[in-house]
């Protein structure tokens, strides 16, 4: 198993990159051409979701994201720190300036990996939540001498 | 590749053309200019997207805002996109029965449902 791993700080220009270098590493992996453009978006809501996490919670460390080449598939997982807590538990205002609209954007990222991502899976909890999304990979050619 | 934004008047209609990535970083300069435009007085907004190359769902929810102050005018926000990259994420959200989306800037512009 193969693993690149990226950190960068919870900011909206570096999500960019983790798109780019997502790519780049699923195209390496053996990800389908025709499927990478899916992959980039996938991990460009996630990171994103990530960022609005980590910037409503006040949270400075960075968000997380390993790109694991496997046998026959290909993973992303991105972390984040933000603890989660019951709906309605959060303090007023503490989370910017329309919390609604938040929500909302927030909700459509998760809609639009639903879309695209067939093996996707979300976790949360006090210290933090993940999504891992999972793409087949094509059987490594094999030259015979 | 950064965002790029331009806008045309034709008749009562404003063109929006919007160039390279819109995504969380970007998506507040879509946002800033098209609540300009609606301050100044543009209501009726076709937004031509044929030089996005990566749009995501801050994007969307830029669109879906912008969609929301015209209507607050009985204005009208139009798409104008062709690329099925692009549009796969409309029909994902089911924003295609939100957005009229035209092939073409002159249809859209033409067009009054």
């Amino acid at each position: 198993m193969a693993t690149v791993e990226l950190r960068f700080s919870a900011l909206p220009e570096h999500v960019r990159t983790a798109r780019l270098v997502a790519a780049a590493v699923a195209r390496r992996s053996g990800v389908d051409e025709a499927v990478l453009d899916e992959v980039r978006l996938a991990v460009g809501e996630a990171c994103t979701r990530a960022v609005g996490l980590h910037q409503n919670s006040g949270i400075t460390a960075p968000v997380k994201v390993l790109l694991i080449e496997e046998e026959k598939q290909f993973s992303i997982e991105v972390g984040d720190e933000a603890p989660r807590h019951a709906p309605g538990d959060r303090a007023p205002g503490a989370a910017g300036e329309d919390p609604d609209a938040e929500m909302e954007e927030d909700e459509m990222g998760l809609a639009v990996i639903s879309g695209l991502v067939d093996d996707v899976e979300v976790t949360a909890g006090e210290h933090g939540g993940s999504i891992r999304m999972t793409w087949p990979t094509a059987s490594p050619v094999v030259v015979l001498p | 590749m950064d965002l790029s934004l331009s806008t045309e008047t034709v008749g009562d209609r404003t063109i929006v053309r919007v160039g390279g990535e819109i995504d969380v970083y970007t998506a507040p300069k879509l946002r800033e200019q098209l609540v300009e435009l609606v301050n100044d007085g543009s209501f009726h907004l076709v937004v031509d997207m044929e030089g996005v190359d990566f749009l995501d769902s801050t994007g969307l929810g830029v669109l879906v805002g912008g969609l929301k102050r015209v209507r607050a005018h009985e204005g009208s926000l139009r798409l104008v996109c062709n690329q099925e990259r692009i549009l796969k994420i409309f029909r994902i959200t089911c924003l295609t029965k939100v957005f009229p989306i035209h092939t073409s800037v002159e249809e859209a512009v033409a067009a009054t449902d």
